[in-house]
């Protein structure tokens, strides 16, 4: 890597500083298959995410990346290794946690406010206290004009609103997100994106944010880890230092993320070519 | 790079919208006229050509009855009683075992669909059993339950609630298998302790399954309470139908059965309404839309 530039500053994996939000150590990560076989999912895994930092994990399809958060979900146990949530070893799925899903994880049969409401009255707040809360986060998200109605009748970008509203009304310490806007047009995440980001920098949360789409990680990332092809470890981590607040609809044009983009691509094209050729052979 | 704006015909467009639009909604009108025409001609054919071969004794009214003659019998029925008191005693009696068995049935279906759907190894384990026990023909435990339980209401609804449970049994166990994994985390994540996941996901998302269930139950428990009659019973449709039978008076058996039917038609009704106040957040079917 010779173009090494000030914006993207390549960074070599640390130990994890002990008030890390998110430190995961030396992580291996096997299971059995259904027909008997060991797979390894991650293996040698180690990354750390400081408190009210956005980091993002890109990397070709099947390295691992959702394996990653649900081993901070606690939804998955490492194999070997561990990992630590704000200081303390993972039991439990622990109440700081947010979760924003690929999939529509909105519940169909509640209309907007009794989803946004969910996460409180599961916490057991007292029912005024969890609606008036949720009005106020539909507020925050535009969406006060359909509390009342169904996700069926929201469009995709609408729907993720309610998700986000759904996940900040916990007011996570630490939330993760699994390739959210995938699903979405480009002018849809766009607008997702900038909303996101305005919602982090009130709450200040420690972000882990997983994508296939390396210009989503770079435009939002404070750090940017770069997965191997499976089974995943971290090939490299890279700084963003693009200023905040950032406006997703200028920063791709912007010569400085321009040139990061290139440069962690560089990185990333072999994986990406090698989980493809992989992929190829598996299905032959 | 020039931008190219549209020429501004905007009001004539919108007369030409508004005249389309009405358009549109004669056509539809003039078909769904055009279907319930049909439908009646067709029913009015069919007993017309029926009437008429009884008449002409192209067929014979003595095995085949006629329209005229089951209207008549009906109305007997209706003015004179039956031979084993009043009609609406009969209907009451018929009706009341099947909602008893439909409910018993259903509500035992749906809590064990939810328990093994829930839990693996109580699955894993019962699964076997539900299929043997599945397997046996159901109308044949009639005569048990008759045998074990007596002429009276109970063997009926015991002969229901065996035809109800394992078709809802088995849609309430498919629907909690079908809930979505996606959702369930998300509840989880929320914060939603397992009886909490049970409540507010699993059992909504199987709601579809096991009200697609209860309309094809509720005619088993229908079967069940009116076979339980036929195989000994002191009042109730089955009743009347087998004494029909034994006296060779087809318009009898025709009749009844006519009255089973309006009978499952109303309640199949009550539970199309039941069911679209339960999931009105599901999105209307398409065939529904803009009737």
């Amino acid at each position: 890597m010779q173009s090494q530039t000030m914006a993207a500053e390549k960074l070599s994996p640390a130990a994890p500083p002990a008030d890390a939000a998110i430190a995961i150590e030396d992580v291996t990560l096997r299971f059995v298959t259904p027909d008997g076989h060991m797979m390894t999912a991650i293996r040698d895994f180690t990354m750390t995410v400081a408190r009210g930092e956005f980091a993002c994990v890109v990397g070709p399809t099947g390295c691992g990346k959702s394996t990653t958060l649900n081993l901070v979900t606690g939804l998955l146990r490492p194999t070997t290794g561990n990992v630590r949530v704000m200081g303390n070893p993972v039991t439990d799925i622990s109440r700081d946690i947010g979760f924003v899903f690929q999939a529509d994880a909105l519940f169909p049969w509640r209309s907007v406010i009794d989803n946004v409401a969910a996460g409180p009255l599961f916490r057991g707040t007292p029912k005024k206290e969890a609606y008036d809360k949720a009005r106020d986060w539909i507020g925050r998200v535009g969406l006060s004009r359909f509390e009342k109605h169904y996700p069926h009748q929201l469009s995709g970008g609408m729907r993720k609103r309610v998700a986000l509203a759904q996940t900040f009304i916990n007011q996570p310490k630490i939330l993760l997100m699994d390739e959210p806007f995938s699903a979405l047009d480009m002018q849809t995440r766009t607008a997702m994106q900038d909303e996101l980001l305005g919602l982090w920098s009130g709450l200040k949360s420690s972000v882990v944010f997983v994508t296939h789409d390396l210009e989503e990680a770079v435009a939002l990332a404070d750090k940017v880890y770069v997965l191997t092809a499976g089974p995943g470890t971290v090939k490299s981590v890279y700084r963003i230092d693009l200023p905040r607040p950032r406006v997703m609809a200028d920063i791709r044009y912007d010569p400085k993320f321009i040139e990061i983009a290139k440069v962690i691509w560089n990185d990333l094209r072999e994986e990406v070519q090698l989980g493809q050729s992989r992929g190829l052979q598996a299905s032959h | 790079m020039t931008a190219i704006s549209p020429t501004d015909q905007a009001a004539a467009r919108a007369t030409s919208i508004v005249a389309a639009e009405a358009q549109a909604r004669a056509r539809l009108r003039k078909r769904h006229a055009l279907v319930i025409g049909l439908r009646l001609a067709i029913l009015v054919i069919f007993l017309g050509l029926w009437e008429l071969c009884a008449d002409y004794n192209i067929i014979d009214p003595f095995f085949f009855s006629s329209p005229s003659g089951i209207w008549e019998q009906i109305w007997s029925w209706v003015t004179e009683g039956t031979s084993q008191g009043p009609l609406w005693l009969q209907i009451y009696v018929t009706l009341e075992e099947t909602f008893l068995g439909f409910v018993i049935g259903a509500v035992g279906g749906i809590v064990a669909g939810i328990i093994l759907g829930r839990n693996k190894l109580l699955a894993d384990v019962f699964s076997i059993y539900i299929k043997i026990a599945n397997s046996v023909p159901r109308v044949v435990l009639g005569s048990v339950f008759i045998i074990a339980l007596g002429l009276g209401m109970a063997s009926k609804v015991a002969l229901a609630v065996v035809m109800v449970f394992f078709v809802v049994f088995a849609n309430a166990f498919q629907g909690v298998r079908e809930a979505d994994r996606a959702m369930i985390a998300n509840a989880q994540i929320l914060g939603a302790s397992p009886f909490q996941i049970t409540t507010a996901v699993i059992i909504p998302s199987a709601m579809s399954w096991i009200l697609a269930s209860l309309h094809v139950s509720f005619g088993f428990a229908l079967v069940g309470a009116v076979v339980g009659e036929f195989l000994g019973a002191k009042q109730g449709m089955g009743l009347l139908i087998s004494t029909a039978q034994g006296a060779f008076n087809a318009n009898g058996v025709f009749a009844a059965m006519i009255i089973l039917a309006v009978m499952a038609l109303v309640v199949e009704f009550l539970i199309t309404r039941f069911e679209n106040y339960v999931v009105k957040w599901r999105p209307a079917p398409f065939n529904e839309q803009g009737a």
